[in-house]
């Protein structure tokens, strides 16, 4: 009986939402007031009050895309926020990277500078950044560039680094040119450093967007967080949080399926099928 | 007399630790070696005697530390074009299929597409790969990644070729099937080949001359071996003929005392 219900491959997914929900089962039975007894708390209001319900989390979703639809203007702000940081910042660390490291000189001279940029707490300059480029998107999208520009560059900077030797020298002996072996051997070498950066940065580009949302704009799902918390709202915060996640879900799904694309030429493990 | 394919000309190569700049290894001193065109050179030696090291500097990957390269006749600079190099390592790019990676030497050069492709083709085709253009490198046995790189090579019709123990991972049918194969390729072009090995039978089969390398440091040649056995020959066959066996036996008492002296040498640095 439980050999055929535990978990494997094919009932994965089933899994997979069977332990969403009993998460957010198990969240509605602690924090409904009057469910269970207080335990932690002295009433059976605060639980509802520190964590928020499910249940009115997902009423507030409901009411944003569907009855409102007040939340769209926000959500395209933020989302118009991550994609150019995300753009910028990945295109900027490639070009970076690629510079860096095929010119030695360059690195050498510059790499104290870079080191101490990237160990810099970023998010800091996000005031900083709101008084340069005032409280409208530039300000977000710059923070949002700061952060995923580190990442892809050094990914990218390890990469061209880590191209084998030999596929280099084969390269020039069958004619390949500067350009030629940049096109041809270092950018396809680096590609999966870069993919696999990229999908640490998707996460990046969003934290930028949503924290210079929240310390400073009038529109955004950031704005609507802090909005939210300002009248101690949990279920709204909550409701932002989990809007903010699925989005990050989709884009970092977009990536892997450019991934998937790209790099086909990629030996994975397994193609051997049971008969 | 026209001028010889390659030639080097007193060769040495000192390598310069980067971390270390007092420390310095001489891995071949005073070396000249000729190919004439259309001939077949093999170098043996004992491991880390700097064979490689020779191969990469007629390539013009490297910089000798002193002496000369000429090519037909014309000192080299930088990279040799006329020149097509064979690597003991993996060399294929992952990234491309066999016919890409056959394709990609006449795309560096600028032949038009269509035409690139069609003598890819050709010689996948000539190397027994025809039907598996659109496989990826790694979806290809060791020995069909040996015979993709190999028309890589000669797809670009290079007077010289050379090869660096091209065939040393391959095991033992294999690689007689694959060094048949060369023969049979090179007889019908007749290009100067420098081709390096380890294994002393595999050179004498293949070559018309057999240069052995002393054992590193500054290693040199201590021997040339002028291989005068019939061509066409097939290299399992050729090796039960009287000839044979006493060039080996020659070729071999010349270099026994020098694959001990490298053996002993590596014990060393190992408990250094």
């Amino acid at each position: 009986m439980w050999n055929a219900f535990k978990p494997n491959p094919r009932n994965l997914r089933l899994w997979q939402v069977g332990l969403l929900v009993a998460i957010f089962g198990l969240w509605h039975v602690l924090t409904t007031p009057g469910l269970v007894p207080p335990m932690v708390f002295e009433n059976d209001q605060q639980a509802a009050f520190f964590f928020g319900e499910p249940v009115k989390v997902f009423d507030r979703i409901a009411h944003w895309f569907f009855i409102d639809r007040d939340i769209y203007s926000h959500l395209s702000v933020t989302l118009i926020e991550t994609l150019l940081a995300f753009g910028i910042g990945a295109v900027g660390g490639l070009a970076g990277g690629l510079w860096l490291a095929l010119s030695p000189m360059a690195s050498a001279l510059l790499e104290p500078y870079i080191k101490a940029m990237n160990s810099m707490p970023r998010i800091i300059l996000a005031p900083i950044f709101a008084v340069w480029f005032g409280l409208g998107i530039a300000s977000k999208v710059a923070l949002g560039v700061t952060l995923v520009f580190f990442i892809v560059f050094f990914n990218v900077y390890q990469g061209v680094k880590e191209v084998s030797p030999v596929i280099l020298a084969n390269a020039r002996m069958l004619g390949a040119g500067p350009r030629q072996l940049l096109r041809h051997v270092y950018l396809p070498s680096a590609t999966s450093w870069v993919f696999s950066s990229l999908h640490t940065s998707v996460g990046l580009a969003f934290v930028g967007a949503v924290v210079g949302e929240y310390l400073g704009s009038a529109s955004g799902v950031g704005y609507l967080i802090q909005q939210a918390e300002g009248v101690f709202d949990i279920n709204t915060v909550m409701a932002g949080i989990l809007v903010l996640t699925g989005f990050a879900l989709a884009l970092d799904a977009a990536v892997g399926r450019i991934e998937k694309r790209l790099m086909k030429w990629q030996p994975k493990g397994g193609e051997t099928e049971k008969l | 007399m026209s001028p010889a394919a390659l030639t080097l000309q007193d060769v040495s190569c000192t390598f310069v630790s980067r971390d270390n700049p007092g420390q310095r290894y001489t891995a071949v001193a005073g070396v000249s070696l000729t190919v004439g065109a259309g001939e077949f050179v093999s170098v043996v030696g004992p491991t880390g005697c700097g064979k490689s090291t020779l191969l990469n500097v007629g390539a013009g990957l490297l910089q000798p530390s002193t002496g000369t390269v000429s090519v037909f006749g014309q000192p080299l600079v930088g990279i040799n074009a006329r020149a097509g190099y064979m690597f003991q390592a993996e060399s294929l790019m992952p990234w491309r299929t066999a016919l890409g990676n056959v394709m990609a030497g006449l795309e560096f050069r600028g032949t038009p597409p269509a035409d690139a492709r069609a003598q890819a083709e050709d010689w996948l085709r000539r190397v027994g790969l025809g039907a598996f253009g659109d496989r990826y490198p790694h979806q290809m046995s060791g020995g069909m990644r040996k015979r993709a790189s190999l028309a890589q090579t000669l797809v670009l019709d290079p007077d010289i070729i050379l090869m660096d123990e091209p065939f040393s991972a391959l095991d033992i049918q294999t690689r007689q099937l694959m060094e048949n194969e060369l023969l049979d390729l090179w007889q019908s072009k007749k290009k100067a080949v420098l081709f390096i090995t380890h294994d002393l039978d595999e050179a004498i089969a293949m070559s018309d001359r057999v240069v052995v390398l002393s054992a590193g440091p500054a290693s040199h040649p201590i021997g040339e071996f002028t291989v005068n056995l019939a061509r066409p020959r097939d290299v399992a066959e050729v090796r039960a003929t009287p000839r044979f066996i006493e060039l080996h036996q020659a070729i071999w008492a010349v270099m026994r005392d020098e694959v001990l002296k490298g053996y002993q040498q590596q014990l060393q640095v190992k408990v250094a």
